[in-house]
């Protein structure tokens, strides 16, 4: 199996470095055209901070974090497509 | 792969792609009756396999009427009485993909009668969750329904497009995990790794996403030049790529390598 003999740091710094940078852009570009208020860049907003943390888990997290945490099932689909973040409950 | 060119089937076999399996699914509108499932049917249990064919791969294919089309109860009945007929064809490997796109309560009542059409026929099944934010919440109710059919080996079942937050449910309760790789959304090539580090490499299999939107099917193999950049040997890969998919879709007696 091995597994892990590259150095991951070289594999994959500067991808992790331009999403990030891109990340970044992308909340500037907001800010200057106004359109920061969103529900979905505030569900951003709150899983950022598991980019901080020193916990395994990160991604799983990031995705609970993004997902709709309701268990019933809808009364009825009046849309097909998804958006990326459950709608504000605040 | 109705929705791809023959240079997308050219380049598989050059890959060496022995085998495509293709899923019923969305055909980016909503088709407008049963008659379109119908043509549908034999277009990919007849003309796709002679299509695959000419690049020497192997074809086969599932059946179902698609989460997205499920919302009217009326129209996936009528498609669903069409299946048993198809279900005779020799590429069909079982019903497919089902499950849940929104998360309705119609779409969990059509997902329960195609599980019951699996049962009866003694047929694999090949589901699919949601998207986003709606996954989790679907996965979970997906687990419950197939629960509930307690005559349903969850070994004969995959659980399609996990992520992280999903791959733990779907495999902690037997079913085999489906990793739809994709370039833009979804799973990526390295987070799939990611995964099998995580969570092992029993019953799971990584998958190339071939639609209609941004997709490309030579994810796997470009998955696997990523695991040998990050240090996997030859039998590892060629477990993830080509003998876990053989083992789950060998429990048909359609499916054979040739």
């Amino acid at each position: 199996m091995a597994g892990n003999d590259s150095n991951l740091v070289d594999l994959g710094f500067l991808d992790a470095r331009i999403k990030l940078i891109d990340i970044a852009a992308f909340l500037d570009r907001l800010d200057r055209h106004g359109q920061a208020d969103d529900y979905r860049v505030d569900a951003l907003r709150k899983a950022f901070a598991e980019l901080d943390s020193r916990e395994a888990g990160r991604a799983s997290r990031v995705l609970d974090a993004l997902s709709d945490q309701t268990e019933e099932p809808i009364e009825a689909a009046e849309l097909q497509g998804a958006f990326g973040a459950p709608p504000s409950t605040d | 792969m109705v929705s791809r060119t023959t240079d997308d089937y050219m380049a598989l076999a050059c890959a060496g792609c022995k085998a495509v399996n293709e899923p019923a699914f969305w055909a980016g509108y909503d088709r407008a009756s049963a008659q379109g499932f119908y043509d549908y049917f034999r277009q990919i249990t007849e003309y796709e396999p002679k299509r695959a064919a000419k690049f020497c791969i192997d074809h086969y294919c599932w059946l179902c009427i698609n989460p997205k089309e499920a919302e009217d109860p009326g129209l996936a009945r009528e498609v669903m009485a069409l299946i048993p007929e198809f279900l005779k064809k020799p590429n069909v490997l079982g019903i497919g993909e089902i499950g849940l796109n929104k998360n309705s309560r119609n779409e969990l009542m059509i997902l329960e009668e195609h599980i019951q059409i699996a049962e009866d026929y003694d047929q694999l099944i090949l589901v699919h969750t949601p998207h986003l934010e709606d996954k989790l919440k679907g996965t979970k109710l997906i687990i419950d329904a197939l629960l509930n059919h307690p005559d349903i080996d969850p070994g004969r079942v995959i659980i399609d497009h996990v992520e992280e937050h999903t791959a733990p449910l779907v495999l902690e309760h037997g079913f085999w995990a489906g990793m739809t790789l994709y370039p833009e959304s979804k799973v990526t090539p390295n987070r799939a790794i990611d995964m099998l580090e995580m969570y092992g490499c029993e019953r799971v299999w990584m998958n190339s996403a071939c639609d209609w939107g941004v997709s490309d099917p030579l994810s796997v193999p470009k998955a696997a030049l990523e695991m040998r950049r990050r240090g996997y040997d030859d039998s590892f890969i060629d477990r993830i790529v080509y003998s876990n998919p053989a083992q789950f879709m060998g429990q048909s007696e359609r499916f054979a390598l040739k």
